[in-house]
């Protein structure tokens, strides 16, 4: 008995989390009406083959248990018998029927998308999400947290256990008002994703060029975590989603102040930084935006991600404008940075990798000089640079705009 | 003409050696050996690689391998286990039981059937030395959405021409099939008396005729957007990357029969014998899977619920989806029903068979569950799926193969396998896949995503338990692997009828089964037809 328990002990310790929380077994109510229907659709079809298993295996184990030839019986010999097999057609027929009620009620509800009171959009990035603010002129992004990014690293030697939200947490949550009806839009700047917040219920594709709706009415007020469902390379697992739901005037608060500070970052290009300045900022920048492709070390990944160390980009003096140029519109797979980065930032991570890793080039990018790069025609691929296939796919904000439009008036 | 039949009667089991007979072969079995083998040996390349995902999986944080890396494992371990082991191993079955269950002396494409064969080590050494390219494989999913699998560096014209020559192969291999059925039965052999076998067979094969010139079309689109600038799957050029995905469905989803459909015929060859009893339902058993191949083509989108279907299309898919529980709970039920007052023993063949109507059936509850279109708005692209889809793959098409070898093995080498020994192999793949994959649905609900490298630490405990089954599940084939490497060289003989209560005219000729067999067609009795 003593040993028993000591093996049970044992046995536990081998699963680390299980003192920490409940294991989750089952689908999560979530926090909308919607997503507590889902559940009881879901518990509704559990419980419906849970109990035909039940009775069709039960069957087929006592006719195991007894029609053994061990047991000494002769075999039957009947080979059809037409009533049994309508009966065991109509049967299954019927209880498909059962469950298609209410999946198609339920559905017709869900694909409801009028009369939502906000709208914000997200758009897929490799590998961040972006949040417009549709009825506020507010733009947000929001990319894996620095603790999850630095522990998640191959052999990070740091233990996720530590954690709780590990893998889903962010730089930016976005906040949502609740008891209200929330129009979500979903799109994509390079590949498909696809936005899910298991909690409200559903996960809807983004897709380059095409935008889906959905909604949510979020009654409880409460932090919801999700992730990117949909593969999308290298980064797949590490762009999650936090929905911080609060009342409406808390709601209107957080947008007043996310507007400011937008206003604030608009207005930087005036700045004067130090070197010291801008090499500490281009650090954390660069951690954060950065290390996923080209590493801590500035090295890259070999065949995948070419290195910033030493390249001719990041050291040659007449570069600059191309290095500048290179993270605000992107190159073949890298990402355009120039909406999502301020003056500021991008100066510092240009100011850091030009000077990192013995590209000791003692260059200092001021924010002007990005503001400037940002009036000048794209030198990346006016220098005759293959245009890739997927940047291209990036549709303009006007056709985003028209196809939300359009789709406004189909509904 | 005097001549042939002279040499014919006198040397009859006359046959080339060495490299000209298994690299010229024309000979069914012994391309039906090839087959087998070489299904054997990429179950093994793919396994190591769902063994690397799982030790990546064990706990939280990355510990083995670049999320890169990670993908490209994820995307060729789905690629070689459905194109080089389940279907390879499923052709090769076909190609040595069908001539024999037919009464036929071979293929009726002998040349072509040798090519079949061979396009695949070829295809297969292109598949996987993209991993060794700059950039690494094909890492966007098996499925290859674009735009991402348009990222893929290097390796991707390998991956298309890869999967073209798959394509090619198998409609080659179909078209065989078809031909050897529809003219080389023996007199009597009436398409109503043919063994189930051989019908699960014909219909896969007009399910891959139907659908993989539609794959190869598709993948050849992908080709022309990266290098020829056409914009099928781009948005900006006026395409639509979720047109791919309707394009990729109308394949994939009858694929998914194509992999299920010939494990339902062995299964039905086996509960029969092992039950002592005829097969029940025979007639319906046919029109079940004619139905469900035909439902096949009618349910593609059933995989796209969250791309943003009109709800119109959400709601024919969900319907269409679920009709096919229906011809499916025949078959389950005519399986009882044929165990039903039989006399029943439970050899190894017989034990993965009754595992398979088991799992395979759990299989088809969480997908009945997947069908009903708001749920799969939660299930979608989880590891509820990942859990679905290898009960129905692994617990169903790869145990019903595993039968279908213990079955057979005793006709191919004359002699019997250890017993014993295929009994632990069967429990422990039983126990171990289980612990392996029911857990995944726990995961799937609780809402960790497929396709990642490491996830949150909510999730820690049934992934350590999935990787332990995992383990255990991959070293227990080894033991398959001796098992018929053992039997291959020797054991007690077996006798023409291996199993007291086989049905067939693959039990009438002796065992090993001869390199020609059916040279004169058979004379059929009545107690050969029967099921």
């Amino acid at each position: 008995m003593k040993s028993c328990i000591q093996k049970t002990i044992l046995l536990l310790g081998l699963f680390p989390s299980i003192a920490l929380a409940e294991w989750g077994l089952n689908l999560r109510k979530g926090a909308t009406p919607i997503s507590q229907e889902i559940y009881d659709l879901h518990m509704l079809s559990l419980w419906v083959v849970t109990i035909i298993g039940i009775v069709v295996f039960g069957i087929m184990f006592w006719s195991i248990f007894n029609h053994r030839k061990s047991k000494g019986v002769k075999p039957a010999q009947f080979s059809h018998s037409t009533t049994v097999e309508i009966i065991w057609t109509i049967i299954p027929l019927a209880i498909i029927i059962s469950l298609a009620v209410p999946a198609t009620k339920l559905l017709i509800k869900m694909e409801d998308t009028s009369d939502t009171e906000i709208t914000v959009k997200a758009t897929g990035y490799q590998w961040k999400w972006k949040y417009d603010y549709l009825d506020e002129d507010l733009t947000i992004f929001s990319a894996l947290d620095a603790k999850s990014t630095e522990v998640s690293a191959l052999d990070s030697g740091l233990n996720p256990m530590d954690s709780e939200n590990y893998l889903l947490d962010v730089d930016n949550p976005i906040v949502l008002p609740t008891n209200t009806k929330i129009r979500i839009l979903t799109t994509a700047n390079d590949v498909i994703h696809a936005w899910w917040v298991p909690d409200l219920g559903w996960k809807r594709d983004a897709i380059p060029g095409f935008i889906n709706d959905n909604w949510a009415y979020i009654e409880e007020p409460g932090v919801y975590r999700g992730q990117c469902a949909e593969i999308c390379g290298k980064g797949h697992g590490y762009m999650p989603i936090v929905v911080n739901a609060v009342p409406m005037d808390e709601y209107k608060v957080w947008v007043a102040d996310q507007k400011a500070a937008q206003d604030a970052k608009n207005n930087e290009s005036d700045m004067v930084l130090t070197m010291q300045e801008l090499m500490t900022k281009g650090e954390t920048v660069y951690k954060a935006q950065c290390v996923v492709c080209h590493q801590a070390n500035g090295e890259g990944l070999k065949g995948a991600f070419p290195a910033i160390a030493g390249s001719a980009v990041a050291v040659e003096s007449d570069n600059r404008l191309r290095h500048i140029h290179q993270i605000i519109y992107g190159k073949g797979l890298m990402p355009a940075f120039g909406e999502q980065l301020g003056d500021v930032d991008i100066a510092s991570i240009v100011t850091y990798t030009r000077n990192a890793w013995g590209n000791n080039t003692g260059d200092i990018i001021q924010p002007k000089e990005v503001a400037e790069a940002r009036q000048t025609p794209n030198i990346i691929t006016a220098g005759g640079q293959k245009r890739e296939n997927t940047a291209e796919s990036k549709p303009s904000e006007d056709s985003l705009k028209k196809s939300i439009g359009d789709l406004a008036e189909v509904r | 003409m005097s001549a042939i039949t002279h040499d014919a009667d006198h040397d009859h089991d006359h046959k080339p050696t060495g490299l000209k007979r298994w690299f010229f072969s024309t000979n069914h079995k012994d391309i039906g050996t090839l087959y087998l083998i070489f299904a054997l040996t990429m179950f093994f390349v793919g396994g190591s690689m769902a063994m690397i995902i799982r030790a990546e999986l064990f706990q939280p944080g990355l510990q083995f391998v670049d999320p890169q890396f990670y993908n490209s494992m994820v995307t060729v371990h789905a690629l070689i286990m459905i194109f080089g082991a389940v279907m390879p191993a499923g052709v090769g079955l076909a190609n040595w039981m069908i001539p024999l269950m037919i009464g036929a002396p071979d293929m009726a494409l002998p040349r072509m059937n040798n090519m079949s064969f061979w396009i695949l080590p070829f295809a297969f050494a292109l598949l996987i030395s993209t991993l060794f390219m700059e950039g690494g494989g094909p890492a966007g999913g098996w499925t290859m959405y674009p735009p991402l699998v348009l990222q893929t560096g290097a390796a991707f014209p390998f991956l298309i021409l890869a999967v073209h020559f798959l394509g090619v192969s198998s409609i080659m291999g179909a078209i065989n099939i078809i031909v050897t059925v529809f003219n080389m039965r023996a007199p009597g052999m009436t398409l109503m008396k043919m063994p189930l076998f051989v019908w699960t067979w014909v219909i896969t094969s007009f399910l891959l005729v139907a659908s993989l010139p539609v794959l190869a079309g598709g993948v050849t689109m992908l080709l022309t957007d990266k290098y020829f600038g056409t914009s099928f799957f781009n948005a900006a050029g006026g395409g639509d990357p979720v047109l791919f995905q309707h394009i990729f469905w109308f394949f994939g989803h009858p694929e998914v029969y194509i992999l299920a459909l010939p494990a339902f015929g062995i299964v039905s060859q086996i509960i029969p014998a092992f039950s002592r009893k005829p097969l029940f339902g025979y007639a319906s058993m046919v029109y079940a899977t004619a139905s469900i191949a035909i439902l096949s083509f009618f349910v593609w989108a059933h995989h796209m619920f969250t791309v943003g279907l009109p709800l119109k299309g959400e709601l024919f898919f969900m319907y269409a989806t679920m009709m096919i529980a229906v011809p499916t709970g025949v078959k389950v039920f005519n399986w009882m029903a044929t165990m039903w007052k039989g006399a029943m023993t439970f050899e190894t063949p017989m034990l993965f068979s009754i595992a398979f109507v088991i799992l395979f059936t759990i299989g088809g509850f969480s997908g009945l569950m997947l069908g009903l279109t708001p749920v799969d708005f939660q299930y979608h692209d989880t590891y509820f799926v990942v859990a679905h889809f290898h009960y129905v793959l692994l617990t169903g098409a790869v145990f019903a193969l595993m039968a279908a070898v213990y079955y057979w093995l005793p006709k191919w080498t004359g002699y019997m396998y250890d017993e014993r020994l295929g009994k632990i192999h069967f429990w422990l793949s039983t126990i171990t896949a289980n612990v392996l994959f029911f857990p995944q649905h726990f995961l799937g609900l609780a809402g960790m995503p497929r396709r990642i490298p490491d996830y949150n630490i909510q999730f820690a405990d049934f992934n350590m338990i999935s990787s332990i089954g995992g383990f255990a599940y991959g070293l227990t084939q080894l033991l398959f692997v001796y098992i018929v490497i053992k039997c291959a060289l020797g054991g007690k003989k077996s006798k023409a009828l291996t199993w007291e209560g086989a049905k067939g005219l693959e039990w009438t000729v002796p065992s090993p089964a001869p390199f020609h067999t059916f040279e004169r067609p058979p004379k059929l009795t009545k107690a050969m037809l029967e099921h």
